[in-house]
């Protein structure tokens, strides 16, 4: 209906592609089945001395939890395959994520802090926001990894070796989990203290009656 | 103990074992959607559609789970010193289920594809050459420990039966009602054991007397343990486990 409405007016900027947004939704649920159904997985065994919340975990029961990991990791992996080879062969990486410097990550998160962070351009991320991305695809990489050492021990030795052994790779997988999650909840953090992002993120530009250039 | 005709009534038990169980645990454990639904703020009715679905997807994980095992790849073996004593003790009940079971009166019955199907009575199953491994056992709920096995390797013992090694699964029935499947390929792995001995001693009860297949290219739940029958079969067998959701390959 706002389509309609607005189809008149002069189109704001594309900030974000459709591919980029439907990969963005797509790993969103995945990583979402795959967290929750993990910590059920966990709590089966844990590798720590603590169990997870298990009123927040999917699946029921390890059995059911197993069957949303297993099929959730295809959605991811699948989808994160497309987003790479897409980020890297169109340029969009070296385009919108890059380059980034220590020093300007420091000063752009100072500067979000203490509340000093513009955010007038929403097609140029930021240093902060920048290192965040690039943070969150290597951890989901490191994720996919040690999950596929954990799954594969056997045919895949020489990945768990790389990982230092069975064990580690366990811990690995459930570190990564939470270093991702940290930066998931700091990105949806600040989604919600910058609104207007959920919404470029949805339907690909700001409304064209909210941006007069 | 075991005077059970097998066979046809083999196939009549484990249908209407998997059709209740299906039902009951399903039911009950359910696929809890849990937080998902909190989260989407509305519940997912068609539960049996998703299920259904994901033991779709389940089915398409074994598909690619063997065509990702190599039939000749070992697995990692590991020297005296990283074996785990005392073994876990892990099955569907307590310790005080374990079955007691006769050596005196075990015999191990054959059933289905196999050409020679006369029960085995444990001294000749002792007399079979034997081979001893440093495996690492790993459970489908994460933990692992390695441990020592010794016994005959599957493949010869099918061999020698005359087993249908075309056929596409093995089955196991064991004394504590325990049963599990494996593919034909992981049965004839070099790795996978018909094991009567652990860490050197006759196979402790807790951990499987007098038989334990032991496959260190399969999760824990597909070494079953008091192992009374072996059948062979191009009928899918399933499992204990595998019949309320466990995946069926479960393949390392």
């Amino acid at each position: 209906m706002s389509d309609s409405r607005t189809e008149h007016l002069p189109a704001s900027p594309m900030i974000h592609g459709r591919l980029v947004r439907l990969a963005h939704w797509v790993n969103a649920l995945a990583f979402l089945v795959l967290l929750l159904s993990g910590w059920k997985i966990y709590n089966a065994s844990p590798v720590f001395a603590f169990r997870l919340p298990g009123e927040l975990t999917l699946g029921g029961w390890l059995g059911g939890a197993l069957l949303w990991h297993f099929a959730a990791m295809w959605l991811l992996a699948l989808n994160g395959l497309l987003y790479l080879g897409y980020g890297f062969l169109s340029g969009h990486f070296r385009r919108k994520l890059w380059p980034v410097s220590p020093a300007a990550v420091w000063a752009d998160i100072r500067a979000a802090l203490s509340g000093r962070l513009a955010h007038d351009d929403l097609s140029v991320y930021n240093a902060a926001q920048r290192a965040a991305y690039i943070a969150l695809i290597l951890g989901i990489a490191l994720l996919a990894l040690s999950g596929l050492a954990i799954w594969k021990p056997v045919q895949l030795a020489p990945l768990v070796e790389l990982f230092g052994g069975f064990d580690t790779a366990r811990i690995v997988h459930f570190v990564a989990m939470a270093l991702t999650l940290v930066v998931v909840a700091v990105h949806v953090l600040m989604v919600a203290l910058v609104p207007r992002t959920l919404l470029t993120m949805l339907i690909g530009r700001l409304p064209a009656t909210r941006s007069p250039q | 103990m075991i005077k059970l005709k097998m066979g046809e009534r083999f196939a009549a038990l484990r249908n209407r074992e998997i059709a209740s169980l299906e039902r009951r645990l399903f039911l009950r454990q359910g696929l809890s959607m849990g937080a998902l639904s909190l989260l989407a703020g509305c519940n997912v009715t068609d539960e049996a559609g998703v299920e259904n679905a994901l033991r779709k997807i389940s089915s398409w994980n074994d598909t690619v789970q063997a065509k990702l095992f190599a039939p000749k790849r070992l697995a990692q073996e590991y020297p005296a010193s990283a074996i785990v004593r005392p073994f876990p003790f892990n099955a569907f009940y307590d310790e005080d289920g374990i079955p007691a079971v006769s050596a005196a009166d075990f015999s191990l019955e054959l059933a289905g594809l196999i050409r020679e199907r006369k029960p085995w009575r444990l001294a000749d199953l002792y007399a079979l050459p034997q081979v001893t491994q440093t495996t690492r056992h790993i459970c489908v709920e994460g933990w692992s420990a390695v441990g020592q096995w010794s016994g005959t390797p599957l493949r010869h013992f099918l061999e020698r039966v005359g087993a249908d090694t075309s056929a596409r699964y093995v089955g196991f029935k064991c004394a504590d009602d325990y049963y599990t499947s494996i593919d034909m390929a992981t049965a004839l792995h070099p790795q996978t054991l018909m094991a009567f001995r652990q860490d050197g001693d006759i196979l402790p009860a807790p951990n499987g007397f007098p038989l334990k297949i032991r496959v260190p290219t399969k999760l824990g739940f597909k070494n079953p343990k008091h192992v009374r029958a072996i059948f062979v079969t191009n009928e899918y067998p399933g499992g204990y486990w595998e019949d309320q959701g466990y995946n069926w390959f479960a393949g390392l």
